[in-house]
């Protein structure tokens, strides 16, 4: 098992025939069952050709219908990816991961707003997107670091995802699925949603959170996790050197009027039972440290 | 993107937001000429510079004569500010602001920013206007009200009208206060702005209500399509090393330690510095390259970091994933022969073909130290800084 993708989800890419949103889908085809979980593309215009063997449509609901998808990626550039977001939910798309960094957060706060009551899903935007290994990679993330195992992450941050992975690989230990969820500060999917998603799939036995500055998603997740959690989850938050006030790459990652600091987000998810790294190059120890 | 005070209230006045009359100066003369243009026998001579706190720094003074407004715009002006927000370098005031007296009867807080919670804009209105908002956040967090605005229909005016009230407004002001805030509203939203606070908003004697002070930033996501805002940035309010990189897409903050680091990611970023300090060391800035760490992009990063007189040791940290390490060992080794390395440098690769990335360090001939993990190359660093 595994959470929101597996090797029978069928995925379209919007904005395939761009630079980024080719290279990335080449390399994903390229992973596990990548070839026949992706089935389509959508690039306005260029609908009837084929690309990557994919066949291209114009709009998403065309390709919905023509090939059964139901996950969509997004690598559209940042001044229409909200309206492709948009595109996705109308058309009944099931899950999006929108892998675009830079869209205006008005755009998002709209984007979110025309959401409510819809069935649709969305990862990020800004994110790296999402694995399940020797299964399905959907996003930028190099796929051969990650090995099927009983280890689930969810993170802001793409790098650190990266060498959380790394260092489990030390311990023998692989991954259920790895989610990259961003550092805007609107956006879809967040730490507790995926947690939830965690702690009812079979296969995942322990859990990576990775935070870093800014809002109050680590806090909210950590005190679900105490009340609800039945698996171990460890813990490493970005940014206890950040000085306040300044922007972290991240649009989200800014500690303002005194909140969102890791020092308070660490004390939070400690007094919720998650053991939390101080050192990032110690995140792999001590998921191993609470592995039954 | 931050913005001064001056342009804040030309942005708030187009869009209705009632502010005094106001001229901004480059100078002395212009100032007094201002004052003049301006009438009245009471005027404000305030420094404009991004930093809030400049009331309590001295930077905000009420003259009550042109001679004074000249005494005044003469001390402010070329002034070195330093307030809570300026750090204890603090900043060179270069432009004033002449604005005519108000008749202040009360001040109160009105601010907007994007809320994450409920993924909206939401709009926080205090009685206790004038002081630090944060201080009357955490010791009277009932003083503050909040409004989170549907973006579907906007502030409506029986939104604006409550809180009006809540915050103690005369039942003879609550009509001024509801056009104020949902032009407030609407300046916000159009403008793509981050933060809009108007700190203190006053109400005068005869019931009105006017912007005292405007502060606006703005989401640098979408500024392409705001020439007019662009045009607005003042580089002299801004670090020149974070301005430098940003022209060549990299994401620069400046620190006050002495080992600079070059990493991938922003996450990655932030945990070197923090795994740098861990080891004891201080890290003297965050330095993102983002998911290409080009030959160019490097040397550009490395003429930036050795700007920094401080710098002592240069830790790179690269997890290579989709970038091959190989392709970013030759791009450290090219930048640091063409810049020069008048500091030890300590690299760790990690990801694709790190055996072959690790070799063409040590090929190179260049006194690099190679470090195996982030935890090795951080004890390195921090040793090499300390001169061991």
């Amino acid at each position: 098992m595994s959470i929101l993708i597996n090797k029978n989800s069928r995925v379209l890419v919007q904005g395939l025939t761009g630079k980024t949103g080719a290279f990335h889908t080449e390399m994903s085809q390229k992973y596990a069952f990548g070839k026949q979980c992706y089935v389509a593309g959508v690039t306005p215009k260029k609908g009837g050709t084929t690309f990557l063997d994919l066949p291209v449509f114009n709009t998403v609901a065309e390709a919905r219908e023509q090939t059964g998808a139901n996950v969509s990626v997004i690598y559209v550039p940042p001044p229409f990816a909200a309206a492709a977001i948009d595109e996705a939910v109308e058309a009944g798309i099931e899950f999006v991961i929108c892998i675009t960094e830079g869209i205006p957060v008005r755009d998002m706060v709209m984007t979110r707003y025309k959401m409510r009551g819809k069935k649709t899903t969305l990862l990020g935007p800004n994110c790296p997107g999402i694995i399940t290994p020797d299964e399905l990679k959907i996003g930028i993330m190099p796929g051969h670091i990650h090995k099927k195992g009983p280890v689930g992450v969810v993170s802001k941050s793409g790098t650190l995802t990266y060498e959380a992975a790394g260092q489990l690989a030390e311990f023998g230990l692989g991954q259920s699925t790895v989610v990259g969820i961003g550092g805007d500060p609107v956006n879809g999917l967040k730490h507790i949603d995926v947690l939830k998603m965690f702690n009812d799939d079979p296969q995942t036995e322990a859990v990576i959170m990775v935070g870093e500055i800014g809002g109050t998603d680590e806090e909210d997740a950590a005190r679900w996790v105490k009340d609800n959690m039945k698996k171990p989850v460890v813990g490493f938050i970005a940014g206890l050197t950040a000085p306040p006030g300044k922007r972290m790459g991240h649009a989200g990652a800014i500690i303002s009027g005194g909140k969102g600091t890791a020092a308070e987000k660490i004390a939070v998810m400690e007094e919720c039972g998650i053991k939390v790294s101080r050192s990032p190059a110690e995140m792999g120890k001590t998921l191993k440290s609470v592995l039954k | 993107m931050k913005i001064h005070e001056y342009q804040g209230k030309e942005i708030l006045r187009k869009y209705g937001v009632a502010t005094p009359r106001g001229i901004p100066c480059f100078s002395v003369d212009e100032a007094v000429k201002a004052a003049e243009t301006l009438g009245g026998n009471v005027w404000v001579v305030k420094a404009q510079i991004h930093a809030g706190g400049r009331g309590k720094g001295g930077g905000v003074k009420v003259a009550k004569s042109k001679e004074e407004v000249r005494r005044l715009a003469k001390e402010i002006l070329g002034m070195t500010l330093v307030t809570h927000q300026t750090g204890p370098e603090g900043k060179l005031v270069k432009r004033l602001l002449i604005e005519e007296g108000a008749d202040i009867k009360k001040e109160l807080y009105v601010g907007m920013v994007i809320d994450r919670g409920s993924q909206r804009v939401v709009l926080m209105a205090s009685s206790e206007g004038g002081m630090d908002i944060e201080h009357v956040a955490e010791h009277t967090p009932e003083l503050i009200h909040k409004v989170f605005i549907d973006p579907g229909t906007g502030l409506t005016d029986a939104e604006a009208r409550d809180i009006s009230r809540k915050i103690g407004l005369p039942d003879a002001a609550i009509p001024e206060a509801v056009t104020f805030m949902k032009a407030l509203y609407q300046a916000f939203w159009d403008t793509d702005a981050s933060l809009a606070e108007i700190n203190p908003l006053i109400l005068t004697a005869d019931n009105r209500v006017f912007a005292l002070d405007a502060k606006m930033n703005f989401d640098s996501n979408a500024l392409y399509r705001h020439p007019d805002i662009v045009a607005m940035r003042d580089l002299d309010e801004e670090d020149a090393a974070e301005i430098e990189a940003s022209k060549f897409d990299l994401t620069y903050i400046s620190l006050d330690g002495d080992i600079a680091c070059l990493v991938n990611g922003a996450g990655l970023a932030m945990a070197t510095m923090d795994i740098i300090k861990l080891f004891g060391g201080n890290p003297a800035n965050f330095l993102d390259v983002g998911g290409g760490a080009t030959t160019e992009k490097v040397t550009e990063a490395f003429k930036i970091m050795l700007k920094n007189s401080k710098v002592k040791a240069i830790l790179v940290n690269i997890f290579g994933g989709i970038m091959k390490c190989d392709v970013i060992a030759e791009g450290v080794v090219a930048a640091a022969r063409q810049v020069g390395l008048p500091v030890p440098l300590i690299v760790r690769l990690e990801g694709t073909n790190v055996d072959l990335g690790k070799k063409i360090l040590a090929e190179s001939g260049l006194p690099i130290i190679s470090a195996n993990s982030m935890a090795d190359a951080a004890e390195k660093a921090v040793k090499a800084a300390k001169g061991k």
